[in-house]
């Protein structure tokens, strides 16, 4: 597993993230595995915060959207985000695993779809969907 | 700097042990992975947090069950939570008893609910 990965792409732009998630355990840890990845990201504890910060104007490449969360859970989330009109990658994480329960979520606008615990692993293949104009080193 | 050898090699076989018990997973090694100059507690850190967490949420779980009728969404809601940080620190046996919790909680099963928490 490498530990020294570059996270900015050919063109120089540095990759941003938006974690969606209630638990503080989990926050930091996706912060972290974000982090030395080399992507700036930021935590939004709910997605009623995720929809507040696009609403201040600022945008993400990507957005880890938990499921389960309270105000607004990561379903309604997707959906307002997609109504929006904001297409970034959206990858769902979840500990649930129950098809019907994962696929009302991919039908709420998700990109992804990644089962909890995250690893480093489990997010270079979300990055590795992204289509981008510079090209990827990881 | 002997003393710091040698606690470094217990801290390392009681991890192994851990391990080897089923106490931790794999999830675990993502977590030391994440520790680095620039974060060098970072394992310290979240662990810390996660027993800060499970304790309130442990309080919580004795003190819906000892209701007169129990709120069992509200359980749910709190299971569901501890499941979700103990997998994500690599916390196997936590995270495995928290299943076995949530089976008794769907059959109505107060008593076995009951014992679990006081493990």
């Amino acid at each position: 597993m490498a530990t020294h990965i570059n996270g900015s792409w050919e063109l120089g732009a540095k990759m941003t993230a938006l974690v969606v998630d209630d638990d503080s355990i989990n926050q930091t840890i996706h912060h972290r595995l974000l982090e030395q990845l080399g992507i700036e990201n930021q935590v939004a504890r709910n997605g009623k915060e995720a929809i507040d910060i696009h609403c201040s104007g600022k945008k993400f490449d990507l957005i880890l959207m938990d499921r389960d969360m309270p105000i607004m859970n990561g379903i309604e989330a997707t959906r307002k985000l997609r109504a929006m009109g904001i297409r970034s990658m959206i990858a769902g994480v979840s500990t649930r695993c129950v098809k019907q329960e994962i696929q009302e979520f991919m039908e709420a606008g998700l990109d992804d779809y990644q089962e909890k615990p995250l690893t480093s692993a489990k997010i270079i293949s979300i990055l590795r969907k992204i289509h981008h104009s510079g090209s990827i080193s990881y | 700097m002997d003393s710091v050898v040698q606690l470094q090699r217990q801290l390392v076989d009681y991890t192994v042990q851990l391990f080897n018990e089923g106490f931790l997973d794999d999830q675990f090694n993502q977590l030391q992975q994440l520790q680095d100059e620039s974060n060098p507690d970072f394992v310290v850190e979240v662990v810390t947090l996660f027993f800060e967490d499970s304790e309130r949420l442990l309080d919580e779980l004795a003190k819906a069950l000892e209701q007169q009728s129990v709120d069992y969404t509200k359980i749910d809601a709190h299971v569901h939570q501890l499941k979700g940080s103990s997998s994500s620190i690599g916390a196997q046996r936590v995270q495995k008893v928290c299943i076995g919790f949530r089976n008794f909680c769907e059959e109505r099963n107060i008593e076995g609910a009951k014992n679990v928490c006081i493990k």
